[in-house]
């Protein structure tokens, strides 16, 4: 197939894949988004993807989460997983008839021939439990490797999606070091190999990598931890229970600051799943108490013009 | 006649719906056809990952007019009931014709049902069918709010005649049916039209399209075989996967490659799961070596390169994959050195089974408890049973488990020889889940069999215990295959042993660890004082620990002091009839596994009312007897004997108010036929009782089967009911004999026919 859009030239570095994604994503017309300023396990949870999944307002962005799982913390040391990584994250609502052909443009764009390589669209149904999320779709395999996840969001937060929004995400690291033909993540070039102060995956990460595994797993304080996620959990309880007026008589629901408390306590009950405080039971219990709290989140956000309410709905 | 061609154009479908969904697809279109008048001669579905394929020969052009006669009103009926007709008719007055009837002159309605096109027909069906397909899980996409597997693209709908194409007239929320199709997505993305099906398959085949899925099975596993044997290496088969891998592509191309030394000592079912479950290859044998030494990948194209990039690609997925396996491997290995098996099954305590029966911790200990008591009864040493059970659940612990679950109890078995455990135990170890399925083989050996029966019956009797049985289709637990599992293990074994007397002494042991699940309870149960929660100890009681404190110190606790034990708080009523209840409920799935045997639930239920049927062996020879000798002639009429006795005697003993139980004497015996029918009973007795002893029930049943003729030619004979109540009564005796003996083999009552 011919792929007008694929660069002629191969990248070099970790950064140039993530620069060729922005610009073609761009170029496709979404809002190239920062990533959210605050601890997350994916790029899911990004206000950009959960929230805006609901309602019916049309939606297209595209960004860079860095995600943290405190369980997958090797010190630095395993080739593939780290406590620290970056997803590479684009939502599309409605999702367009064509999101398989675009996706598979951004494969070309980031130097993958689709003419030599084998890619496939493999069954990889998407379900966040601690979200109330679900949708069908594929992981897609790129010669037996997978590259990304291909995700039609059916239900976040309870609600159903409508319209539907299509998810694309893609493991970074993992991307960037089959196109770069790099075996061990530390040794990949993060920019170009030949510029004048040359920097690898390990000389920016590394240490943390070090720092966190050890924070993570031996040293956070379990008991703040805890009395941590309880205050993000009442936090987000109590910004919810506040009346939709203010006192100047404003409607203003603050579904966005509350979500950030929902966001807190699932990263903070990750770090106490590292510490291996939750029992098996306990677990189950915990992911419920953040599942309760996103749905509070999704029933604001529902209610609030971004969330599709229409105004006269907005001032009753 | 016309041929229909349907293609249903998505996204990629799923490769473990297709099978299920061409053969839906085809039940919904050519019923809904054939319900709507028109016929077919030949129908044949095909699946790719893109597309549901259905192709109809000799399609009738139209449906036939159908003409109905209905009667209306008579002529002289009020205006109103001619109205009523007349709307239900849907004609006028003058379409109506009159005729003469018994009643007067009544008018009749003639109804034409105009024949209508296949086109319009199929149009309707499609849509149905489209608007409610049975898919597993469907989905939304867009803005609309239509449902398929995954975005629905297109619809190719035509019917082709000697006149050539027509297309379906059909739009579902904007997806308008049509002729054109497209070929393989990269190698051929280009639209086409198709002008019947087998232009169709042509051009699709032009366009890298292998549209028949057993064709793309049939090609990779030819081709793998070929590249295999090149090697003079083997394709290890797997049905399963080959369809899968065939349901992933359309234009199958098979690429095999060498797996690196590094990992080659890996056990084989670890390189087969990895391959299997995360890169959807085969395995390839070296039958010198005996080992996996290669693999087969199937892409889904042809490139300039011969695959030489893709084969690279998986290869370097595979490698890091393994590098993940002997990881674990090792760790694991490292683990057991220095700690043992035991060392590794140390944190089950942490891992819960159920949360009202414990940890697996917990789990363990009662099945090392149980597999000790069941031990004696299959001939295995109940300290290799204990140990087997006290490590079949370490594996959970290993890293390996972790990652591939399904390898639970066959790495189990590894670890416990690498812990240079006895071989028994190893093989118990890997074999306690057994038999997992109706075809999976049943283990043997009788300390698998101890641990595997102990795991499978502690699992019963504790969510028994906890009030947690399958309803309707609901199972959670996977109880019904526990039962089954347990059923399998007795039968082929041909095990002799009273499951009610251990489900007695079972369950209060698991309503125990239910109650007291937060305070880590263990067991065993010792020897000594084993004999506490004996059958005797509490039939139809309600159990109390209250009462039975004192007796409680047999559960040797081993942690006893780290536990608040205290009776005033621990009140359970354990009755027997949960025993009873759980008996039945293994009733039920022996009817259920018998019948696939040829063996109908009537005999079943004919024997099961005899005693001993907790004794599933004995059981099943029981049946089998009955059920062969009723195939006989003289056991069906034997059943027909048995029944006129039996109904005579009990219309006769509840007119009279009385039992005929005893006393028929030979002496009363008015004919031949009636003396030879007590000379009959008292041999078919004197054989019976023995037989039935000796558990020789086909002798015993033949007995029962040879007075078949006597009682034919006493009823023939005799009149029961005469005018001499002396000879009338010692008659209902001697027929009370009859059923007396006759129930001595099997309840003849509840036979049907």
């Amino acid at each position: 197939m011919a792929n007008p859009d694929a660069p002629k030239t191969a990248p070099k570095s970790f950064q140039e894949i993530i620069l060729r994604l922005m610009s073609y994503w761009a170029s496709k017309g979404c809002a190239v988004l920062q990533p959210y300023d605050m601890e997350v396990g994916a790029g899911t949870f990004h206000p950009a993807t959960t929230l805006r999944a609901l309602g019916d307002k049309p939606w297209a962005a595209a960004y860079v989460q860095p995600s943290r799982r405190p369980t997958d913390g090797r010190y630095g040391e395993n080739p593939n997983r780290l406590q620290h990584y970056y997803q590479y994250q684009v939502l599309i609502k409605p999702s367009p008839p064509d999101l398989q052909e675009l996706y598979l443009g951004s494969l070309a764009a980031i130097g993958i021939d689709l003419d030599l390589h084998d890619i496939r669209f493999v069954e990889d149904d998407w379900e966040s439990p601690t979200l109330g999320a679900w949708g069908l779709g594929w992981e897609v395999w790129c010669d037996g490797m997978e590259v990304s996840q291909f995700t039609y969001f059916q239900q976040v937060g309870g609600h159903d999606c409508k319209p539907v929004a299509g998810e694309l995400t893609y493991g970074l690291e993992r991307l960037a070091m089959y196109v770069l033909g790099i075996d061990h993540v530390m040794e990949m070039p993060y920019n170009d190999p030949s510029a004048p102060i040359a920097l690898s995956y390990a000389d920016v990460f590394r240490q943390t990598e070090q720092e966190y595994s050890r924070w993570n797993f031996d040293v956070a304080d379990t008991d703040t931890l805890l009395r941590h996620f309880e205050d993000a959990e009442a936090e987000c309880g109590r910004i919810l229970a506040s009346d939709d007026t203010d006192d100047a008589g404003r409607r203003i629901i603050m579904a966005h600051p509350a979500y950030d408390q929902c966001i807190k306590a699932s990263h903070l009950f990750n770090l106490l799943d590292a510490r291996g405080v939750i029992s098996v039971t306990e677990r189950q219990a915990y992911i419920g108490r953040v599942r309760t709290l996103a749905k509070a989140c999704a029933d604001a956000f529902v209610r609030t013009e971004a969330g599709g309410a229409q105004p006269d709905e907005a001032v009753a | 006649m016309p041929d229909l061609l349907i293609e249903l154009f998505s996204e990629e479908i799923p490769a473990r719906m297709q099978a299920r969904a061409r053969a839906d697809l085809q039940k919904l279109i050519t019923d809904g056809v054939v319900e709507a008048g028109l016929t077919y001669a030949h129908a044949g579905t095909f699946s790719t990952p893109r597309r549901l394929v259905l192709a109809i020969e000799g399609l009738t052009a139209n449906s036939p007019t159908l003409r109905e006669e209905r009667k209306g009103p008579r002529v002289d009926a009020p205006e109103k009931a001619l109205d009523g007709f007349l709307r239900s008719t849907g004609l006028s007055k003058d379409q109506l014709e009159i005729r003469d009837d018994k009643k007067g002159q009544v008018y009749f309605a003639t109804i034409e049902r105009p024949g209508r096109p296949a086109t319009e027909i199929v149009a309707e069906v499609l849509e149905h069918t489209i608007r409610t397909f049975p898919w597993p899980k469907s989905m939304r996409w867009g803005a609309g709010s239509l449902r398929w597997v995954r975005p629905l693209h297109s619809i190719l709908a035509i019917l082709s005649d000697e006149a050539g194409p027509t297309i379906v007239p059909l739009d579902i929320d904007g997806i308008k049916a049509g002729d054109t199709t497209r070929g393989h997505r990269f190698m051929a993305p280009d639209s086409f039209t198709v002008g019947g099906f087998e232009s169709y398959a042509k051009q699709l085949k032009a366009a890298k399209v292998m549209l028949d899925p057993a064709e793309r099975a049939d090609t990779i596993w030819h081709d793998a075989q070929q590249m295999a044997f090149a090697k003079g290496w083997e394709v290890v088969e797997d049905k399963g996967l080959l369809a899968e891998v065939a349901g992933l592509v359309e234009w199958p191309v098979t690429l095999m490659g060498q797996i690196d030394d590094e990992f080659l000592d890996l056990p084989p079912e670890v390189l087969q799961t990895s391959m299997k479950e995360h890169q959807k290859f085969f395995s390839v044998k070296n039958p010198k070596t005996g080992r996996i030494e290669g693999f087969v990948t199937v892409a889904n194209r042809e490139t300039a390169d011969h695959g030489a990039t893709i084969l690279a690609g998986n290869q370097k997925v595979l490698s890091a994959r393994l590098s993940d396996a002997k990881f674990f491997w090792e760790n694991d290995q490292r683990m057991i050195k220095t700690h043992g098996l035991e060392g590794m099954a140390e944190g089950l305590d942490a891992v819960t089974f159920h949360n009202k029966l414990g940890s697996v911790g917990d789990q363990v200990r009662r099945i090392e408890a149980l597999a000790r008591e069941i031990a004696p009864l299959v001939g295995a040493a109940p300290d290799l049973a204990a140990e087997a059970a006290r490590v079949a659940k370490a594996d959970l612990r290993s890293e390996m488990v972790y990652e591939f679950p399904e390898l639970q109890g066959v790495m189990g078995r590894y670890y416990a020889k690498s812990a240079s455990l006895d071989d028994r135990v190893a093989d118990a170890v890997r074999d306690h889940y057994a038999p997992l399925g109706p075809s999976d083989a049943v283990p043997s050996e009788p300390v698998s069999v101890a641990v595997a029966l102990a795991e499978k019956i502690d699992k019963l009797t504790g969510f028994w215990a906890i009030d947690e049985k399958p309803t309707g289709s609901k199972d959670p637990f996977a109880l019904r295959r526990a039962a089954l599992g347990v059923i399998r293990l007795v039968l082929e074994n041909g095990l002799r042993i009273q499951l009610e007397d251990v489900f007695k002494k079972w369950l209060p042991i698991s309503a125990l660890g239910f109650q007291k699940a937060g305070y880590h309870i263990v067991f065993p149960v010792t020897d000594e004082a084993g004999v506490a929660f004996g059958p005797e100890a509490d039939v139809d009681d309600e159990f109390d620990f209250e009462k039975m404190g004192a007796e409680v110190g047999f559960l040797k606790a081993r942690r006893l002091d780290e536990v608040a034990f205290n009776f005033a708080t621990v009140r359970l009523r354990v009755t027997s009839k949960w025993a009873t209840d759980l008996l039945s409920f293994f009733h039920d799935r022996l009817k259920v596994f018998l019948k696939d045997q040829g063996i109908r639930h009537d005999v079943i239920d004919a024997v099961l009312v005899m005693s001993g049927s907790d004794d599933l062996t004995l059981v099943v020879k029981r049946a089998q007897a009955l059920s062969e000798t009723l195939k006989t002639e003289d056991g069906a009429n034997l059943l027909q004997g048995f029944k006129r006795a039996n109904n005579i005697l009990t219309q006769a003993e509840d007119k009279d108010g009385v039992e005929y139980s005893f006393g028929a004497d030979v002496k009363f015996a008015e004919t031949e036929q009636e003396k030879a029918l007590f000379t009959a009973l008292d041999t078919a007795e004197a054989q019976i009782t023995p037989a039935m002893e000796a558990e020789d029930f086909a002798a015993a049943m033949a007995a029962m089967a040879s007075l078949r003729g006597p009682i034919d030619a006493f009823f023939e004979a005799v009149q029961i009911n005469t005018d001499s109540e002396v000879i009338r009564r010692n008659r209902l005796n001697l027929l009370s004999r009859i059923r007396q003996i006759c129930l001595s083999v099997a309840d003849l009552t509840k036979i049907e026919g």
